[in-house]
């Protein structure tokens, strides 16, 4: 289906500083450093907690209203504009917080749809689905902390496997080919889970200092693994 | 084509004009990772896709 190749694409994970990862040891920084460090993991865990149950809440009132794929597309378009234009000049200052919940709240709505299609059909994928994708978050973040290694280096790796994933999407709306749609949710979830390590290691090294932008990241990273497992699944599963 | 193609294909080639700076200046600077490095992201990527695979099995 066309929205759910759309959907799984249409979040651009946001980037500023893709290569401006600091490359210190945490052993090697001063202590104040190090707090200022675990103050920045701290916040962005809060932020994004909240910031995913309002898109829940969002995404709740979408289907209960019954939104057609039309409104879920222009929510997401605005949560994208937003995204693009609004929050890098607001995340430094407290205004950032209510752009960053405008957002996920946008982006939330944007998927009622496809979870209600979903829903209808078989409500254990998107139950399975987001069990999936709480997993994969969780294993990710926990590997990446535990084992402080520096994914620096896969910037650009990441960075061109977006740009075919994207490139890919694209042509796939006017060729429609039902196994390059399922390639490319397969390929979203792998990008997006290096995205989720490159944050977080990021994050631990000081690369990323703004807590909203690592919130922002995150999140985009969890909605588009959460779309594409839904969309594998939904195709595999026999009921797409 | 309806409008919702016509959108979503706008909104790609938006996003593709957007990345492309980023994916040249990300391609220049980025470090340069080992082989061990690589591992350290291969082994948790793998363990990804083991475990989407198991999901998608579960459904079946």
């Amino acid at each position: 289906m066309l929205w759910s190749i759309g959907y799984t694409l249409i979040y651009y994970n946001f980037k500023r500083n893709i290569c401006m990862l600091g490359n210190q040891s945490v052993a090697s920084r001063p202590i104040e450093s190090v707090l200022s460090t675990n103050k920045v993991i701290r916040s962005t865990y809060q932020l994004l907690s909240m910031t995913l149950l309002f898109s829940a809440v969002t995404a709740y009132l979408s289907i209960a209203m019954q939104a057609s794929q039309g409104m879920g597309l222009v929510a997401t378009i605005a949560g994208i504009v937003m995204l693009w234009f609004v929050l890098p000049k607001t995340a430094n200052s407290a205004s950032g917080i209510p752009v960053i919940f405008a957002i996920t709240g946008l982006l939330g709505f944007g998927i009622g749809p496809m979870v209600a299609y979903y829903l209808a059909i078989n409500p254990s994928i998107v139950m399975t689905a987001l069990g999936g994708t709480g997993v994969i978050f969780l294993g990710l973040s926990g590997y990446a902390l535990t084992t402080r290694k520096d994914f620096s280096f896969m910037g650009g790796f990441l960075m061109v496997g977006m740009l075919v994933i994207v490139g890919a999407s694209l042509l796939n709306i006017f060729m429609g080919i039902p196994a390059l749609s399922l390639a490319v949710s397969a390929g979203v979830i792998m990008i997006m889970s290096g995205f989720i390590l490159y944050e977080t290691s990021s994050l631990i090294h000081g690369g990323e200092t703004n807590y909203i932008m690592a919130t922002a990241s995150l999140f985009l990273s969890i909605l588009n693994i959460f779309t594409s497992l839904l969309h594998l699944l939904g195709a595999l599963g026999g009921d797409d | 084509m309806d409008w919702l193609q016509i959108g979503s294909a706008a909104l790609l080639l938006g996003m593709l004009v957007m990345i492309f700076p980023r994916v040249r200046h990300a391609m220049k600077n980025s470090p340069k990772g080992t082989t061990q490095d690589w591992m350290g992201f291969i082994v948790p990527l793998a363990a990804v896709i083991g475990f989407v695979v198991l999901l998608i099995m579960s459904v079946r």
